[in-house]
């Protein structure tokens, strides 16, 4: 019963995905494409993240120094995703976050410093996303997603699902919020003149998460053979984070 | 979990990865695979003729193949630190296995 289930939503998801109109772009939002006083609503509401970010960071680096190298390595993890413009079903390409597996391995509030080191890079040096959308775009990407993904990932290893599956759920939903929030703020600042924020929204989200869908589903599977060669060769450092209990390693 | 199966998983997972990055190319064959974030402007202007970009970018890079430089440097810097990190790793797990044996 439950194979034929999970048959019957892919196939209405790849059905779904062909009747979908073409062309579509996403990524972040763009400098200049979201009104000044918009832009520093946002500022205001990641800035508490970033700062409570930082003292995290720092609060790791202070109490397990070994677990430097893997924070690192997570940053590293969101600049190769964040870098990958893959194609997607609808016509168009967008990139993943790569925000899910620090979020898994530390949390959500670390990596709202990662991932907002890694827009820094593109709004400075590649012209994507900008300075002032840069607090609405930390906020989506670098505050939103890896909270889904810390919030998924507790929540999946309580009801005592298998870990890889925590993983890629995880991952996976972290990817498609950070693009559905981004979808929320145009949305806000763009209302429709007949049907307001609702058909707003829903334009927007036609845009961004839809052709985020299949890229969110390769960022899960990415994010779990990433975790798999974690666990396999420094299964000791995961240890001390906690992610897994010893017995299991 | 053995390595052996996590090896056998992600193999099968990579596989999936890439498919799904050749999938586009043949469900939406001619399909022009712009990976900007035009639409979404035109998305604005539709919902707000008279809206303007109020600041433009500080720095553009000149051409598309900086930008691809750019680009390249990115996933250059990520990637060497994972190869790094993980060599490491791996090179310390060896080490403390011999010591034990």
């Amino acid at each position: 019963m439950k194979k034929s289930a999970f048959i019957a939503a892919a196939f209405s998801l790849i059905i779904l995905l062909l009747a979908l109109p073409n062309p579509a772009y996403a990524m972040h939002i763009m400098e200049g494409f979201l009104p000044p006083a918009w832009c520093l609503f946002w500022w205001l509401a990641s800035a508490p993240f970033l700062i409570a970010g930082f003292l995290k960071i720092k609060k790791i680096i202070r109490d397990r120094p070994e677990a430097k190298m893997l924070l690192a390595f997570a940053g590293a993890f969101i600049f190769v995703l964040s870098a990958l413009k893959l194609p997607s079903v609808t016509g168009s390409c967008s990139h993943p976050t790569g925000t899910g597996l620090g979020a898994i391995l530390f949390g959500a509030l670390p990596m709202s410093v990662m991932g907002s080191i890694a827009l820094l890079f593109q709004a400075l040096l590649l012209a994507h996303g900008g300075i002032t959308t840069l607090g609405a775009n930390t906020f989506s990407m670098a505050v939103c997603g890896p909270m889904v993904a810390a919030g998924i990932h507790c929540l999946t290893r309580r009801l005592r699902i298998k870990q890889w599956i925590c993983v890629f759920l995880s991952a996976c939903l972290a990817d498609l919020c950070t693009y559905v929030v981004t979808s929320l703020q145009l949305a806000a600042a763009f209302p429709a003149e007949h049907g307001g924020m609702i058909l707003s929204f829903f334009k927007f989200a036609g845009i961004f998460a839809v052709t985020q869908l299949p890229l969110a589903i390769s960022e899960g599977l990415l994010t779990v053979v990433v975790f798999n060669v974690l666990s396999v060769y420094s299964a000791d450092d995961l240890c001390t984070l906690s992610v897994f209990s010893r017995r299991e390693a | 979990m053995n390595a052996r199966r996590t090896g056998i998983q992600n193999i099968v997972f990579l596989f999936f990865a890439v498919a799904l990055a050749i999938a586009p190319f043949i469900i939406k064959s001619g399909a022009e695979f712009t990976g900007a974030d035009k639409l979404a402007e035109q998305a604005i202007t539709q919902l707000r003729p008279d809206y303007k970009p109020w600041i433009k970018s500080l720095w553009k890079p000149p051409s598309s193949e900086i930008e691809s430089l750019l680009f390249t440097l990115q996933a250059a810097l990520g990637a060497g630190f994972i190869g790094y990190y993980l060599g490491s790793r791996r090179s310390r797990k060896k080490k403390s296995h011999n010591d034990r044996s």
